[in-house]
């Protein structure tokens, strides 16, 4: 192959990683926004996504298939499963700790993470669990590159939840609340806003949108595992801080941005994918050292 | 109340009307080290074995506490300082024919030195970013040792000696039970007096205000930075003896599940209180042995009981006098 080659190959690669990396990434920085929480319980939720996915897509095969509608369907069940899921979560767990110290919260949101891993782990004993759906692996060839259909399909289907969201945040009355509780929610409760509503709202999408992730990657890697959550949580945590976390935008660069440095890196003499995650998470602490803010995210003097 | 009192309290929460008075002091003290002595005659070889691992997570979970109780930051990525402590043992003494002992004054040093690289950069930060950045610290060292040709890539180093002491060769369980016993008992009395220093009373008044604290002259930063290098020797100290106890280290020992149970026995028993702590290591260890049935979903029960502790009970199981929120 041609360095020419490498470098489009490894270009699909990456957008197709950063892809997901975004996608829960957005839910990371839009529940940070709005309560300034890390949700630890985040990459569990993609993993939860993964798992209703694949129970829908199960259960729905024989109605409507197991390509890409079946999987579009399943996607769809899973987000609002999902979706619930993290508002539950977020009443259950994280409201009544709200007012408690940063430490507490922090331990109480690796305690939900716990507890969502290993329920999957005990339903499932721990295996790998073949995702089955019938996308092909057919594709389109330019020049010498091979692109498959379903890496067109997953990326475009990403960049459309995006542009929904980014409708949503902006030009809803329920996106400029979200906005506005980010930025000074006892400012907002004073003005008649519904803060807990608003955050009810953020969790819902930021859940739905790891859940469509979490479906989507266990359709295309094929397989999917109850601990499947915890580096997709870490490297979407890299991604949100790369982009300045609280920004939504900024998740969506980040992500892609980590995707493709995650993809050329391996490319690197000595970096092989072994390799791949150590990088990721130098990046990560490099970023935290030489710009702890982002790219797009406003400096920030408060401490906790 | 006096400053002692106040500590004391803090410390030992009801108990510590016991501590305070002298003669009950040191009667409950011997009593304890007794038992301490007596215990591998009492019950065997197998609750020995046991035994030993609970006073291993003794130590790992009072030198988190000093992190996490004391300094109160989270540290997702503790069993990476346990790994560098058991690594540089098992390096020096495989590849450089070190004499283990005097390997540990390198392992405390790795360690220190691992602690500064990871905290001076993200101290300065929101802490929250801390946790995050240990769990990824964590996630570097275990695949490190994991893909490195010296620290023996997945499989590990196995064949460490075990140790000579004056003539004695530390090799039975029973004799590492006894070097378990000094060591959890060397942690326990560094712990009071760190509680009890100029160093503790800053770590109080940092985790409870800390622009206050700031304001009052202590400097945060080397304040938690020294409460993450204590911390941090610790988890060496226990991993270089982890290491010559087992004879064989591999990556898998130091993954983020060991982590998150270091970090259960400091908050189940009572993050900052040097009981609670103790109470929770042996909660963590020996919980598992009373519900063997349970089998994968131990850890179920373990996550469930933190989350039911932090909603209901912040200052864990160990009673305490004051609210330690």
């Amino acid at each position: 192959m041609s360095v020419f080659d490498i470098i489009t190959h490894q270009l699909v690669n990456g957008l197709v990683l950063g892809s997901f990396y975004a996608l829960v990434a957005l839910g990371y920085t839009m529940i940070f926004g709005v309560i300034k929480l890390l949700n630890f319980a985040h990459g569990d939720l993609y993993m939860v996504g993964g798992f209703i996915g694949f129970l829908a897509l199960s259960a729905i095969s024989s109605v409507v298939g197991g390509d890409w509608p079946g999987v579009f369907v399943a996607m769809f069940l899973s987000m609002i499963a999902v979706g619930f899921l993290g508002v539950v979560i977020e009443r259950v767990a994280y409201h009544p700790m709200l007012a408690a110290p940063r430490l507490s919260i922090l331990i109480t949101a690796l305690a939900v993470s716990l507890v969502l891993q290993n329920t999957v782990l005990g339903l499932t004993g721990g295996q790998y669990q073949p995702f089955r759906s019938d996308l092909g692996f057919g594709g389109i060839n330019l020049g010498s590159l091979f692109i498959q259909y379903n890496q067109m399909v997953l990326v475009g289907t990403a960049a459309i939840l995006m542009i929904a969201l980014e409708l949503f945040v902006t030009r809803t009355q329920y996106g400029r609340a979200m906005r506005a509780v980010s930025i000074d929610k006892d400012m907002c409760q004073l003005m008649g806003i519904n803060v807990p509503s608003v955050i009810a709202v953020t969790f819902f999408i930021g859940s739905a949108l790891a859940a469509a992730a979490g479906t989507m990657a266990g359709a295309y890697y094929g397989s999917i595992w109850y601990f499947m959550g915890f580096l997709i949580g870490l490297k979407a945590f890299t991604a949100a801080v790369i982009g300045g976390i609280g920004s939504i935008p900024g998740a969506m660069l980040g992500g892609l941005i980590l995707g493709l440095l995650e993809a050329f890196g391996t490319q690197i003499p000595g970096i092989g994918s072994e390799w791949k995650d150590v990088f990721s998470f130098a990046v990560l602490i490099l970023v935290l050292v030489f710009k702890p803010t982002g790219l797009l995210g406003q400096s920030e003097q408060e401490r906790m | 109340m006096s400053e002692e009192k106040i500590i004391s309290s803090r410390l030992f929460g009801p108990l510590s009307g016991l501590f305070e008075n002298r003669t009950a002091r040191w009667t409950a003290i011997v009593a304890i080290l007794v038992l301490m002595g007596v215990a591998p005659a009492l019950f065997g070889q197998y609750a020995t074995v046991i035994l030993t691992n609970a006073l291993l997570y003794v130590v790992l979970a009072l030198g988190l506490n000093v992190v996490v109780g004391y300094a109160g930051l989270l540290d997702l990525g503790y069993a990476a300082f346990f790994a560098v402590g058991a690594y540089t043992v098992g390096i020096l003494t495989q590849h450089f024919g070190f004499n283990f002992w005097l390997t540990l004054p390198f392992a405390m040093l790795a360690a220190a030195i691992a602690g500064v690289i990871i905290g001076g950069p993200t101290l300065r930060l929101r802490s929250d970013y801390l946790a995050i950045v240990t769990l990824g610290f964590g996630e570097i060292v275990r695949l490190s040792a994991r893909n490195l040709p010296i620290t023996g890539k997945a499989s590990g180093l196995s064949g460490i000696e075990q140790p000579w002491l004056f003539g004695w060769h530390i090799r039975t369980p029973t004799d590492f039970y006894y070097v378990f016993c000094v060591l959890a008992i060397i942690a326990v009395v560094v712990s009071v007096r760190l509680a009890n220093s100029r160093l503790g009373r800053a770590w109080l008044y940092v985790r409870h205000d800390e622009d206050a604290a700031e304001a009052m002259g202590i400097n945060r930063v080397r304040v938690k930075l020294a409460a993450y290098v204590i911390g941090a020797t610790y988890g060496s100290i226990a991993g270089a003896f982890f290491a010559v106890n087992l004879g064989a280290i591999s990556p898998e020992s130091f993954s983020f599940t060991q982590s998150v149970l270091i970090l259960m026995a400091v908050i189940l028993g009572g993050m900052g209180k040097i009981p609670g702590v103790i109470l929770g290591a042996f909660i963590v260890i020996l919980g598992p042995e009373l519900l063997r049935d349970l089998g994968a979903l131990r850890l179920l029960v373990f996550a469930v009981g933190l989350l039911l502790i932090m909603l209901f009970r912040p200052s864990g199981i160990w009673p305490g006098r004051s609210a330690a929120r």
